[in-house]
């Protein structure tokens, strides 16, 4: 397995789908080739950071519930629709 | 008629019952009560607020008008909240992106030799980078819009809502085989974004 090679299996390893023979391929390989290792980091680092982006900022507005204005907007939206 | 096995609980067939008697409060009852997970959808799928709401209000006027059709095959918050999802969608598709670059362009870049060109391909990966920081969710934010429109919602499918592969394939009306090629090039691609952002320059 080369570098680029590699690289097909990131995915499926990243989502523990790859089958074992595969996998103790992919993983000889990787003991032996840091930037491959290094690409791997930041690959599945890449994820968790997407992950953390998007969840609630802690700061931000309390989650799990619809502000009074927009649940206003959205029965309005209704009465609208249903009157065209 | 199909009779798939109900799913709902007392509460939320009481509820149901209200709705198609077309009980006022009731329509009130479903937005606070069910509203707020649904919106956290929205705003993970589009990471933008002004989105959300629209897309959420959207989501709520398709639920209003299927909730006669709804069958009880699955719980009344699994239904809508694929009804976000959707609403999600259906806004990312109508938001036109300015120039939108090749997933091509995005992907490591090989010689002939077969070895990676070296991007600025390294940056902290022990999580030293602060995604408190209201700026770096923003960056990264950004770099998960930059990729093209179908790279992009299959990362936010299965990366961000955790839907699986099965999943995503029929919400999108794709193969499974789509799904996955498109989610491994849009998590590369996205790697490389975020090296462009924050990486540093290998020695
Ligand atoms: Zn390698």
């Amino acid at each position: 397995m080369n570098c680029r090679e590699c690289l097909d299996f990131l995915s499926d390893y990243r989502n523990g789908e790859l089958p074992d023979e595969q996998r103790a391929v992919f993983e000889t390989h990787l003991s032996k080739c840091p930037p491959c290792r290094d690409f791997l980091d930041s690959y599945c680092e890449s994820i968790r950071m997407a992950k953390d982006c998007c969840c609630p900022d802690p700061d931000g507005p309390v989650p799990d519930k619809v502000p009074d204005a927009l649940v206003n907007a959205i029965l309005k939206a209704r009465d609208a629709s249903r009157d065209s | 008629m199909s009779s798939a096995p109900m799913q709902l609980d007392a509460a939320e067939q009481a509820l149901l019952d209200s709705l198609r008697a077309g009980d006022e409060a009731a329509y009130e009852t479903l937005v606070r009560d069910f509203g707020g997970p649904m919106l956290a959808v929205t705003r993970r799928m589009l990471g933008n607020e002004d989105d959300a709401r629209d897309a959420l209000q959207d989501a709520f006027l398709s639920a209003f008008k299927a909730i006669d059709r709804f069958q009880g095959g699955s719980k009344l918050s699994t239904w809508l909240h694929r009804i976000a999802v959707n609403a999600s969608l259906m806004k990312l598709r109508t938001k036109r992106r300015r120039s939108e670059r090749s997933i091509e362009a995005m992907l490591p870049q090989y010689d002939e030799s077969g070895h990676r060109v070296r991007d600025n391909d390294t940056w902290p990966t022990d999580g030293a980078i602060a995604l408190q920081r209201q700026e770096t969710r923003q960056q990264v934010r950004d770099a998960i819009d930059e990729l093209p429109e179908s790279y992009r919602t299959v990362l936010l499918l299965r990366d961000i809502e955790e839907l699986n592969t099965k999943e995503t394939a029929d919400m999108l009306d794709v193969s499974e085989s789509v799904v996955k090629t498109r989610l491994h090039r849009a998590r590369l691609a996205l790697r490389n974004l975020l090296a462009e952002t924050f990486g540093t320059q290998a020695e």
